[in-house]
Order: C-alpha cells, then sequence, then structure tokens
C-alpha cells in the first residue's frame, strides 16, 4: 500500500512545480497569486520538515520515479544534507514571500506581480529538485528551471539596473551550467549512467584517466560559478542589490549554496576517489581560491556603501567558509561545510529581511542613508545587530558554532592549518568592522532632516520574520544538536566512516 | 534558596538592573534610587554567597552545554570571589557617585548611561564566576561592547574616535589572538574548564604551550600590556563614573583577572614557569610598568595621567602571575583589591574636581586645596596607597608582589618594583602638592571659601579613601583567603 506520506519525497518538488502555472494565470490585482504561492510553499516547508525527521529516524531515503528500477528510472535521494537544504530551500522561501507581503508592492508593479510568484515558486521547485535528485542530468535540468526563473524575479527590480544584474547573472549562470553538463557528459561517455550512486561505482574501473579528469575539472569550474566562489562572484552582489528585496532575502539564504551542495555531493562522492593524484591539485586550487574569496570579499565589504551590496559580498565570503571547508576533504570538512551552509542560511536571511524593512521605510539601501534608523526603527535595527553578531561569529550565536567547527576541522591540516586559522579569524574581524560601520551610523548619527521624525516601524510581518531568524540564530547558537547531527550522519554517508 | 540558584541571581541582578533602569527612564529620581537599591541588592546577593565558599564547598552551575565540553558554566573559586565582592561593593559608591557627577555635568542620554553601566557590571560578574575560558569569554565581549555607549557617551567627533580606538583593540586582540588560543586549547585537549593546576601540561609540548601564551597574554587587551594599551587612555573621553568603575575597577581588572585565571588554571604554575615565553612577558610587563609610568609623568592632564598610571599598575600583576610562585600570585591578586580602592579615589576625586571647579588640567589645581579639601585629602590617602606607603592597602599586595619575586629567583624585578614606586610618587605627589602649598593663580579674583563637589560626589570619595586605609588593617584574612588557591592556608 502507497500511502501519501510514502509520497512526501517527490510532492516536495512537484506540488510547487505544478502550482506555478497556475498562479501565472490568478488576476495580478489583489493578493491571490501571493496567497497561494505562500501556501503551497507553506505546505512545501512542512514536507521538508517531515522529510527531515524521517532522515533522522531512519536514516536515508530512496524514492523510485514510476517505480523504475535504478539505473533505468529516475531515482531520488534524500540525505541528510538533502534533507536539510529542503528544509533551508522552502523555509528561506516562505520567509521572502512573508516579507514580501509588505515589501513587494513597493517594488514592482501589480501587473507584474502573478508572473513573479509563478516564477517564485518554478525557482523553489528547481532548487529543491536539485538536493534531492540523484541522478547526475536532474540535477542541469532542475538547475535551468531555477536558474531561468531566478532571472525573471531578478530582472523584476525596481530600478533598470535589475535588467543588466539579471543580464550578468544570466551570462554566468549559463556558462556555470555549460560547464557542469559538459562534465556530466564526459562521465556519462566514460561510465554510460547518469545515476550518481551508479557513476561512483563505474568510475572505479576508468579512474584517473584524462576524460574523468578533464570531467572534473569542468564540473567543478562550472559549479563554482554557479556557486559565486571567488574570482566568479561578480554577478551575485549585483544581483542581490538590484533584485526587489524580499527576492534577495530568499536567493541570499539558498540559492548559492545549492551550488555547493552539488560540489559536494560530486566532489566526496564521484571525484574524490578517481582523481588520483590530480585530487590534490584541485583541492589546492579552490582552497586557494576560497581563502582569496573570503578575505576579498570582506575587504570589499568594509568599502561597500550600499547595505545589499556589503551583505552581497559578504555572502562572497561566508561561500568562501563552506568551500575551503569542502576544500580540506575530510569529514570534519564536510561536517564544518554542512554546518555552516545551515548557519549561514538563517542569519542572511534575517539580515536581508531586516535590510527589506529599512527600504520599504528609508526608501533606499546606501549606508549613509540609513543614518538614525536605530532611533526609528529600533527593533529591526536590533534585530539587524543581533543578526550581524552571528554573521561575525559570536559565542551564543550559530555563526560562533559554525567557525569553531571549521576552524577546528582546518586545525586537523597541520602548520597550514594555524596559517588558515589565522586567515578565517582576520576575516572575521574584518566582519566586525563592516558590520559595526552599519551599527555606528544607524545609532549614533542623527538622521535626516527632510524624513518625519518618530518611530517608524518595519510591518509586522516582516518583523515576525526577522524575530524568528533571529531567535533560530541564538537557539542554533546554544543547542546546535539538530544541525550537528545531521552534518555528522551525512559525513559518515560520504567517507564511510565518521568522526 | 539554593546556593546555585543564589549564583545565578547575583550575576542576574545587575542585567535586571539595567532593564529597570530602562524602563523606568521617564522619572529620574525613581530610576537613579531604583538603581542604588540594586546596586546594594547586588552587593548583597554576592556577599551572601561567601559563607559557602569560606567552608570550602564547591558552588558550580552549568547553564548549557552546547558541545562536549564547551559549556556555560558557572563556578566560585576564591579569585573570582575577591573580584565579584570588589566590582558590586563599589557599584553601589559608584551607582551614588555617578548620580551626582551626571546631574552635576548635566550629562545628557543618562538612562542609556545608566542600563550600560548595569550591564557592564553584569559583565564583570559573569567573568568573576565563569567556570570555563568559553563562559570567560562571553562575557568578556559583553564588557568591552557594553562599554563602547558609555565611552562614546559625548557624542562628539573626539569621543567617537576614542571609542573606536577603544573597542577596535579590545575586540581585535580577542577575536585575533584569544580566540586563537582557545580554540588550539580546546583542539589538543578537548576542554576549557578552569582546573585546578591548570589542563594543559599533560597534552601540549612547551614550544607550542609558549606561543599559546603570547597568544593569551597579548589576547587579553583588558590588561594593556604594551603595545596593545591604547585604548586605555583613549577611553578618558568618556565621563568620569565609567574612567572610576570600568577603567580602574571592573574593566581593566577583568583583564588582569583574566590574565590571573588563565596562568593559574589554564597552564597551571609549574608549567608556566616551564616556558620561556613567560620570561617574555614577563619583561615586557616590566617594560610596560616603568615605560607608562615614564609617560604618565609628562601628561598634564590629570585624568590621562591616571589613565597610564592604571597601565602600569596592572602590569604589577601581569609581572606577578608571570613569575609563577604562590606569593607573587597571592600579591596579584590582593593588588586587583588595593589597587581598585586607591584608583577609584583618585577619578573620583577627578570628577569631583572637574564637576566643582571645573578643573581638567594639573597645573589648574594651583591651591585647589583651599576650595576643596576634603577631595585634595582623599585624593592624597589614594595616591599613597597607589604608591605603597603604609598604612595603606597598596603597601601588602606591593609587599607580596616582591617577595613573590624574590621567592621565584628574579630578584632583579624587586628593582623593577622599587623603580617604579618612585616613579610613582613623582607623577601622583605634585598635584597634591601644587593643591597644598602654592597659592592659587588667579588668587585676587577667586572667593574665598570651601566650594566642594555635591554630597553624592563627596561621600563616596570619602568612603573609598578611608577604605584604602582600612584595607591595611583588613589585608591578612584577605591574603589567606586567596591563598586558598593552593591548598593551603598562607
Amino acid at each position: 500500500m502507497m500511502t501519501l506520506y510514502d509520497q512526501l519525497p517527490v510532492l516536495v518538488v512537484v506540488l510547487p512545480l505544478f502550482l506555478a502555472p497556475l498562479v501565472a494565470t490568478l488576476p495580478s490585482r489583489g493578493k491571490l497569486p501571493w496567497l497561494v504561492a505562500t501556501i503551497t510553499t507553506a505546505l512545501t516547508f512542512a514536507i521538508s520538515i517531515s522529510l527531515v525527521t524521517q532522515v533522522l529516524e531512519t536514516g536515508s531515503l530512496t524514492y523510485l520515479l514510476g517505480n523504475w528500477p535504478i539505473p533505468f528510472g529516475i531515482g531520488l535521494y534524500i540525505g541528510p544534507f538533502s534533507a536539510m537544504m529542503a528544509l533551508i530551500i522552502s523555509g528561506a522561501s516562505l520567509a521572502g514571500l512573508i516579507v514580501s507581503a509588505s515589501a513587494m508592492d513597493n517594488e514592482v508593479p501589480a501587473e507584474h506581480q502573478s508572473l513573479l510568484y509563478s516564477c517564485w515558486l518554478l525557482a523553489m521547485s528547481g532548487l529543491i529538485g536539485i538536493v534531492i535528485t540523484g541522478d547526475a542530468f536532474n540535477v542541469f535540468v532542475f538547475m535551468e528551471i531555477s536558474s531561468l526563473a531566478s532571472y525573471v524575479m531578478v530582472a523584476n527590480g525596481p530600478t533598470r539596473q535589475g535588467l543588466t544584474a539579471s543580464f550578468k547573472y544570466l551570462v554566468t549562470g549559463t556558462m556555470g551550467a555549460t560547464f557542469y553538463l559538459i562534465g556530466v557528459g564526459y562521465l556519462y561517455m566514460m561510465t554510460g549512467t547518469l545515476n550518481m550512486a551508479d557513476m561512483a561505482v563505474r568510475l572505479e574501473d576508468v579512474s584517473d584517466t584524462l576524460p574523468v579528469i578533464v570531467a572534473g575539472g569542468f564540473l567543478i569550474l562550472g559549479l563554482a560559478m554557479k556557486a559565486a566562489l571567488f574570482p566568479m562572484h561578480a554577478w551575485m552582489p549585483n544581483a542581490y542589490q538590484f533584485a526587489p528585496s524580499a527576492v534577495a532575502v530568499f536567493f541570499a539564504a539558498c540559492s548559492t549554496k545549492v551550488a555547493l551542495y552539488v560540489m559536494l555531493r560530486f566532489q566526496f562522492q564521484i571525484l574524490t576517489p578517481n582523481l588520483g593524484n590530480h585530487l590534490e591539485l584541485l583541492n589546492a586550487l579552490i582552497m586557494t581560491l576560497s581563502v582569496i574569496g573570503f578575505i576579498a570579499g570582506s575587504l570589499i565589504a568594509i568599502f561597500s556603501d550600499n547595505l545589499k551590496r556589503l551583505l552581497g559580498y559578504s555572502s562572497v565570503a561566508q561561500l568562501g567558509y563552506i568551500v575551503l571547508a569542502i576544500s580540506l576533504g575530510t569529514s570534519a570538512g564536510i561536517s564544518a561545510a554542512i554546518i555552516h551552509t545551515f548557519n549561514h542560511a538563517i542569519m542572511k536571511a534575517a539580515l536581508f529581511a531586516a535590510v527589506a524593512a529599512m527600504v520599504l521605510r528609508f526608501g533606499s539601501s546606501k549606508i549613509e542613508d540609513l543614518a538614525g534608523v536605530g532611533k526609528q526603527m529600533p527593533l529591526t535595527m536590533l534585530g539587524f545587530a543581533l543578526a550581524g553578531l552571528s554573521l561575525i561569529g559570536v559565542p551564543l550565536t550559530a555563526g560562533f558554532i559554525s567557525k569553531w567547527y571549521l576552524i577546528q576541522a582546518v586545525l586537523e591540516s597541520g602548520t597550514l592549518g594555524i596559517l588558515l586559522t589565522l586567515l578565517i579569524l582576520t576575516s572575521s574581524l574584518m566582519a566586525v568592522i563592516y558590520i559595526w560601520k552599519v551599527i555606528e551610523i544607524a545609532y549614533f548619527q542623527p538622521a535626516r532632516q527632510e524624513l518625519p521624525p518618530g518611530r517608524r516601524e518595519a510591518p509586522a510581518p516582516v518583523l515576525i520574520v526577522l524575530w524568528a531568524l533571529v531567535l533560530a540564530n541564538f537557539w542554533f547558537g546554544i543547542d546546535p544538536e539538530l544541525v550537528l547531527s545531521l552534518a555528522r550522519s551525512e559525513a559518515v554517508n560520504l567517507m564511510g566512516v565518521g568522526k | 534558596m539554593t546556593n546555585q540558584f543564589l549564583l545565578l541571581v547575583a550575576i542576574a541582578i545587575p542585567l535586571i538592573g539595567a532593564v529597570v533602569t530602562a524602563l523606568s527612564g521617564h522619572n529620574r529620581n525613581l530610576r537613579d534610587s531604583l538603581m542604588v537599591g540594586g546596586a546594594t541588592l547586588g552587593f548583597i546577593a554576592v556577599l551572601s554567597l561567601l559563607p559557602s565558599v569560606l567552608d570550602g564547598s564547591v558552588l558550580a552551575v552549568n547553564l548549557v552545554t552546547m558541545m562536549p565540553g564547551l559549556s556555560i558554566a558557572f563556578a566560585i573559586e576564591p579569585l573570582g570571589m575577591v573580584f565579584a565582592l570588589v566590582a558590586s561593593g563599589l557599584w553601589i559608591l559608584t551607582s551614588v557617585y555617578a548620580i551626582g557627577y551626571m546631574r552635576g555635568a548635566q550629562e545628557k542620554h543618562q538612562t542609556r548611561f545608566f542600563a550600560c553601566f548595569s550591564i557592564a557590571i553584569f559583565a564583570a560578574l559573569g567573568i568573576a564566576f565563569a567556570e570555563n575560558m568559553l563562559t570567560l569569554f562571553i562575557f568578556y565581549e559583553v564588557l568591552s561592547v557594553s562599554t563602547y555607549p558609555l565611552v562614546a557617551h559625548k557624542g562628539n567627533e573626539e569621543a567617537k574616535r576614542g571609542a573606536r580606538i577603544y573597542l577596535g583593540l579590545l575586540i581585535g586582540t580577542s577575536i585575533g589572538l584569544m580566540l586563537p588560543a582557545m580554540l588550539v586549547t580546546w583542539h589538543l585537549t578537548g576542554t576549557l574548564d578552569f582546573q585546578s593546576g591548570g589542563i594543559l601540561q599533560d597534552n601540549v609540548s612547551r614550544g607550542v604551550g609558549a606561543v599559546l601564551l603570547l597568544l593569551y597574554m597579548f589576547g587579553i587587551g583588558k590588561a594593556a600590556l604594551m603595545p596593545f594599551h591604547r585604548w586605555l587612555p583613549s577611553a578618558m573621553v568618556a565621563p568620569t563614573p565609567v574612567s572610576a568603575l570600568l577603567h580602574a575597577v571592573a574593566v581593566v581588572k577583568a583583564g588582569v583577572f583574566t590574565v590571573l585565571k588563565v596562568s593559574i588554571y589554564l597552564f597551571g604554575l609549574d608549567y608556566l614557569e616551564s616556558l620561556w615565553s613567560s620570561d617574555l612577558i614577563m619583561w615586557v610587563a616590566a617594560f610596560t610598568l616603568l615605560a607608562a609610568s615614564i609617560v604618565a609623568l609628562q601628561k598634564t592632564n590629570l585624568k590621562a595621567r591616571l589613565a597610564y598610571s592604571t597601565v602600569s599598575q596592572l602590569s604589577y600583576i601581569t609581572l606577578g602571575a608571570m613569575l609563577a610562585s604562590e606569593l607573587s600570585i597571592v600579591g596579584g591578586g590582593l593588588h586587583i583589591v588595593m589597587h581598585a580602592f586607591g584608583k577609584i579615589t583618585l577619578f573620583f576625586c577627578a570628577g569631583a574636581i572637574y564637576v566643582a571647579a571645573h578643573k581638567t588640567e594639573i597645573h589648574e589645581m594651583d591651591g585647589l586645596a583651599r576650595k576643596m579639601p576634603i577631595t585634595m585629602g582623599a585624593f592624597l590617602l589614594g595616591a599613597l596607597s597607589v604608591i605603597g606607603a603604609p598604612p595603606l592597602g597598596g603597601f601588602w599586595s606591593k609587599w607580596n608582589l616582591m617577595l613573590g619575586a624574590a621567592d621565584a629567583q628574579h630578584s632583579i624585578m624587586i628593582a623593577v618594583f622599587l623603580i617604579s614606586t618612585l616613579l610613582n610618587i613623582a607623577y601622583l605627589l605634585p598635584p597634591v602638592i601644587r593643591a597644598f602649598l602654592l597659592k592659587p593663580a588667579d588668587g585676587a579674583q577667586s572667593k574665598p571659601g570651601i566650594e566642594e563637589a555635591p554630597l553624592f560626589c563627596l561621600v563616596p570619595l570619602t568612603l573609598t579613601a578611608i577604605g584604602t586605609f582600612v584595607l591595611f588593617f583588613v589585608a591578612d584574612p584577605i591574603r589567606g583567603f586567596i591563598g586558598t588557591i593552593f591548598g593551603s592556608v598562607m
């Protein structure tokens, strides 16, 4: 007997995918498109929670589409990390949608909104599809669905720069996807299969051959472009800055991390055993890029004069941490990468939610225009400051747990580890500077003259999302067990032995 | 009420006080009386913990465990008890003084000021009772951040610049140096608990241990070891009650308290002594001690001179820790108390002079004792105590530190202490001499008669000055109490 419960792994993708066209046909005036999108997302979020609990209780899930056995049919594979990613994606989407209830009308004309929300659901379904499929080509298909929808969403930004930002995003994104496809093509040529688990087994016969090595290069490079790894990051701060504020909440929390998820899967499940001595070279390359990435990202963030841009570059830096953890090639590294993926999602979503509220009330995200925001929007600014503490990595916040595990993973590699630790801490200090820059202007500068005095707090939905996320930052900073256990069991899955 | 609960209550009272202060901001008489009441309650709570510590029973509370070996936990040991008593006791006097000062000087944003003040005391108590390095670190950072609005209080460019240096150096050293040291410690030992005898000696080679020591000692920026001492003079832009309680007592003493805790409970004295870098830090501390005194000599602004004097006095304690003898550690612990009383008196006087006579420079103080005899008398007592002259409290801490230097066979450090004492005399007594013996420069215009600061200022500074005198006679019980760290009453 198949029950609805058994269908949850596929429903988490199919539900938003099928409802997206419906949203596009709804009348644009009124709240209906938003309402349908939000209910759909809430259901998806609920399904994701259920998937996480299932994975925690019974281990990884496999679902065969149409009951065709692997490798003939397509299999969905939900491990600890994929379940967590589905949770992050649907959660971020839900947060973004709730913010957009108040913030969207301000930035996007009403007649575009039903299309926008339709794309929103497509993007979400594509992103979730990437993380739960067990098929390498399927990843590409979902990647295209989510990317195309994302380009449209960014292009809907309130200023004309939204179009150029979207175009940059499109060029980099397409190149990344193409490289990925080339890499998958080579692997298919060598193994004759597209199922990732099957591919990993069959590659053993042809490991360390030239096509496999080339495939590894294309795959990692393509995914690095998608993930905005330095120096292929230029599209990302742009996209975050010029997209509608609510869309930025959604994307900042999850979109690039999905590429990192795929990178991690390929790196450890498929490439690591089969690259021979080229593996070290690859790891050294992405480690170098990640280190330059987080130092450069933090540095540019210090000198950014726009808050959204600042947070965008801060994301470049934070993604650098995750890539660094991946490049260590150890099980502690996998754990650190997964932990930070989750924690960074909740801190960045909180920060962008606060920014969305500020843009709504102050009409600008330029830092100098935000003088006095601490007096006028005390709850919003306090939320921003607390989420900022998490970004810096202050104890009791989720960010501290991330940094702690990252540095413990890094320290396993001896002398190099100590150097990397110092670099990570330098970057953390830079985060202190750029967060403090905002706090100082918000609290210690008098407001601009032309603004009406008095309190102009953010609308209730935004505040609820913001504070829920801020509290989550503290919750997972004090009791990180959920995230840690998911990360540990994924590390065991990928490396065979866990720490 | 169990003692565990009482411990949490004692730490929480200042935090509750901060909230109450913020909420009662509309009525300043209500707010100020609630604040003094809260401070008194806090002191009583800390004091009520004393009997159980004297019994020798272990009082510990584990609040949350974040990861295995990493938890937020509190425990009381003698050194922390002494620090908590000093901080919470002087908090009462400073509250009274601050009310007089802030009203007298007509400062703005008083509610924010008093609320942040209470949070700082909360952080100081958290540091005092921290059971492990992580808990201590958290409260250490809370202390840095909560005092930033106090330093930047005036809100002008100078105040903001000073506050930026202040926060930048404190956060920079703690995240850049102390945090890596903690990470490596945890990586190698799997714990950050304070354990008597230390946690490092069995797991960490001497070479790594020596580097760790450097990271810890320079990372504890609040101990103001050169070259990371600049924040302390920068913080002098703050209103005087802040300089008095925080930059003579709570913040700086939190720094040297951490130095002592790390030396005793993470490294352990035997291990500490065997590291090459403990000698290096000892010399750095000796240099800081002398150099800061010489800089203090050249400062003509009274608060700036007192700030450099504090830098110098803090290094006494760091030096005492690095000597790694039981006597010098006890001397260091004692110096936390003695210097607190002496220095807070001096700062109270400097503030009283500013409020009553609007003078900040030393050369303006000629003949001031004719107008402010009580203040200048208290200043004299405070100065003599910091110098270490009997019969004032400062004598005993220096005595023990010097005995410790002899005990650890670093006799040259005795000379350092003695030279520094001479320098202390040279920079602390001139203001007193000018005030008592010289004629006022504008003698013709000024009216004769007494013009003291308001009573709110005058009473606390008189009490702390008397305190320096009383401490001379009660030093021995305190010394014995701190000595119980090493298992025996000395």
